[in-house]
């Protein structure tokens, strides 16, 4: 009877030396006459409790962490492979707070199985949402999406169930031959965000069957997923995911012999943070320079090469099977308002216990940056908190009992975006944030129009004036029109929310703008 | 004049393999990058034949794309995460570190230099920065110590 060990393969934690601590654990094993089997399972999400290690046990499985490569011989002396208590240990995951007080839902299955083991997938309910789809009329599959109350997770909440009806019903042009496509936004370039990455790495399987019940039922026989180059091993463990399904039977010519086709292809991004946003991306997907196109005409109706294409972020198609699977009534009955189901929230920056959090939509900011987060990681007080990427806007303590929903975070100034919280502490000068919030749009900027492009450089020298203590209070104003500018004239979102960073910092902290005139420090 | 290992293919082998899928200027050059290390300038004129588009329309997605690069890349490449969850960990003191402690500047591409130190904008990794990336591999939670392990096992790796 060999032991159960699993260590994650996560790039989060190799990059704190989960590959060395499994190469250990598997060394001393076999030294010491023990036999174990090294599982490399996606990531739980406790980011700074990698590497985590888990251990089999006949009461379940029982965590360490975070286990550098030098904890190894020692745990493995207090009886790491029977479970035994450690300065490390943390006692049966499944009874860690931290995680059984979440929701998931589309995390549902991460970080309990190696993410490449289909018998696993399939344990765990995985293609029950496809055989579902296969056996009701599409008409009842966009029905369940729409009643589910999903909306687009990759920051503009528009209804899925409505792009889906729009691209099932869109009438194939002149001289068009029928063709569609679904494809997945993963060019997840938001800082502050990875629970894309963590979820192609750690359960690409959830992601591709959620593909397959989107194309299946708007009929499309190809789906393409954009992936940003910086996500290199999620590529790797995509591609060989698409490979898996195929010789299963459930991507290729014939899903899980419906005679309907649908096949999957993992497209490489070359750094471009803009084409994250849907019309950018397409024209990258078609080789060009990833430059925003107008619309309308909308995507649904003409995107890909022109042909009516669901696009949807990682995290829209990744909830679709559980909706199928247990029913859209299941998920609607998360969350509040106009916001239903669940949301994961990606915790990062100075905090100290930074992860993935999958909730209902409606908890508060403050319960997830100090009931779950812990505050900062440096200890010292929270000054700021950016919700929704760099595109966010930066809320003060004071703002922190906001709701985590759609319409409550538009309503105080903000936005959800990809569900992203960055923390600093009371060290951050907000000016710089502003500052780099402009030179960000600047880089980045597709060119396409004038408020972006020019806007973002004139944004950065206007700042530069406001914090050298040139005319602070006209350059202020200067700014502010500029802000305005960008928000009304620009293409896309990125020269059109570009100033809500910019404008939170002057709104919130507006102090750290002054400085000059008070000898650097701030009022 | 083009910098060609002995034993690599010529740009127009390289076209040949793409898959028709494949065959749009973006992924020719990633190709062609991939296999020569950076898109050289008889690169250019290859793919424009090979796709029957302009010269100017190879150039226009050339240089849109931060990841492609006209020169060679040198042994050593650290692209440090400058965007905002890796600022709030302290990216910004690194990089003053790294840039002290190698004599490099951030941004710099000069083709000298044995290491190049760029900026790069999220690594995904924002819960456990600052983030470094070395020769494709991620290193979380950097300080300099880590940054110079990192950098010592990628040249051990080119030796």
């Amino acid at each position: 009877m060999s032991v159960r060990v699993y260590v994650p393969g996560d790039s989060a934690a190799c990059s704190v030396g989960a590959d060395e601590v499994a190469a250990m654990i598997a060394e001393s094993a076999a030294a010491g006459g023990t036999t174990v089997e090294v599982i490399r399972n996606g990531s739980r999400g406790m980011l700074w409790l990698e590497p985590f290690v888990e251990v089999q046990t006949a009461a379940g499985r029982v965590g360490y962490g975070p286990v550098a490569p030098g904890d190894v011989a020692s745990l493995i002396d207090a009886g790491l492979f029977e479970g035994r208590d450690h300065i490390l240990g943390h006692g049966l995951v499944e009874e860690i707070g931290w995680l059984n007080r979440q929701h998931r839902v589309s995390f549902a299955r991460v970080g309990l199985a190696d993410p490449l083991d289909l018998d696993e997938y399939r344990k765990m309910g995985g293609l029950a949402g496809l055989r579902r789809a296969l056996d009701i009329p599409v008409e009842e599959v966009v029905g369940d999406i729409l009643a589910s109350g999903l909306r687009g997770r990759g920051g503009a909440g528009f209804p899925a169930g409505i792009k889906w009806r729009t691209v099932l019903e869109a009438p194939c042009r002149e001289g068009s031959d029928g063709v569609k496509y679904v494809c997945c936004n993963a060019d997840e370039g938001d800082s502050g965000t990875f629970a894309d990455r963590m979820l192609m790495e750690g359960d690409p399987f959830t992601l591709l069957e959620g593909m397959a019940i989107a194309g299946v039922t708007v009929g499309a026989s190809l789906g393409l997923i954009y992936v940003r180059s910086e996500y290199p091993a999620a590529i790797r463990t995509l591609r060989t995911a698409v490979d898996i399904a195929r010789v299963d039977g459930w991507l290729g010519a014939d899903v899980l012999g419906s005679h309907r086709p649908f096949d999957v292809r993992v497209v490489e991004g070359a750094g471009s943070y803009v084409c994250g946003e849907e019309t950018a991306m397409l024209e990258s997907l078609e080789g060009k320079r990833g430059m925003v196109r107008p619309k309308p005409p909308i995507p649904a109706l003409q995107g890909l090469f022109g042909k009516p294409t669901l696009v949807h972020n990682v995290l829209t198609l990744s909830a679709v099977p559980a909706i199928l699977a247990d029913g859209a009534v299941a998920y609607q009955s998360l969350g509040v308002d106009r916001s239903r189901g669940t949301q994961v929230f990606q915790l990062a920056g100075n905090i100290a216990r930074g992860g993935i959090v999958e909730l209902a939509f409606g908890v508060s900011l403050r319960e997830l940056v100090e009931d779950f987060g812990g505050g900062t990681r440096s200890g010292r007080p929270v000054r700021a908190v950016q919700v929704g990427g760099p595109l966010g806007a930066y809320l003060p303590d004071s703002a922190l009992d906001v709701s985590m929903d759609y319409e409550a975070l538009v309503a105080a100034d903000s936005m959800l975006g990809h569900g992203g919280v960055v923390v600093f502490d009371d060290t951050v000068d907000m000016a710089a944030q502003a500052r780099f919030a402009m030179e960000f749009c600047a880089v980045e900027s597709c060119g396409k129009c004038t408020p972006c492009r020019i806007g973002s450089t004139r944004g950065v020298e206007v700042i530069d004036k406001i914090t050298a203590g040139i005319d602070p209070e006209r350059n202020l104003e200067l700014l502010e029109e500029l802000c305005e500018t960008m928000t009304d004239g620009s293409l896309c979102a990125m020269g059109g929310l570009t100033p809500l960073p910019v404008r939170s910092a002057v709104a919130h902290f507006g102090e750290d703008f002054h400085r000059s005139a008070n000898g650097g420090q701030r009022q | 004049m083009t910098r060609q290992a002995p034993g690599t293919r010529a740009p127009a082998d390289v076209l040949a393999a793409v898959p028709v899928e494949e065959r749009l200027i973006l992924p020719c050059l990633q190709r062609i990058q991939n296999s020569f290390g950076y898109v050289t300038d008889d690169s250019v004129d290859a793919v424009a034949e090979f796709l029957n588009v302009s010269r100017a329309e190879v150039i226009g997605v050339l240089t849109y794309y931060h990841d492609l690069r006209r020169t060679p890349p040198p042994p050593v490449v650290v692209a440090v995460c400058v965007a905002e969850a890796c600022q709030a960990q302290g990216s910004r003191s690194l990089i003053h570190d790294i840039e002290v402690d190698f004599r490099i500047t951030l941004g710099d591409q000069s083709a000298s230099a044995p290491i190049e130190f760029a900026k790069t904008y999220c690594l995904g990794n924002c819960a456990l920065g600052p983030a470094v990336m070395v020769n494709g591999r991620l290193v979380g939670r950097c300080d300099i110590g880590r940054v110079r392990a990192a950098v010592a096992a990628a040249q051990e790796g080119i030796r």
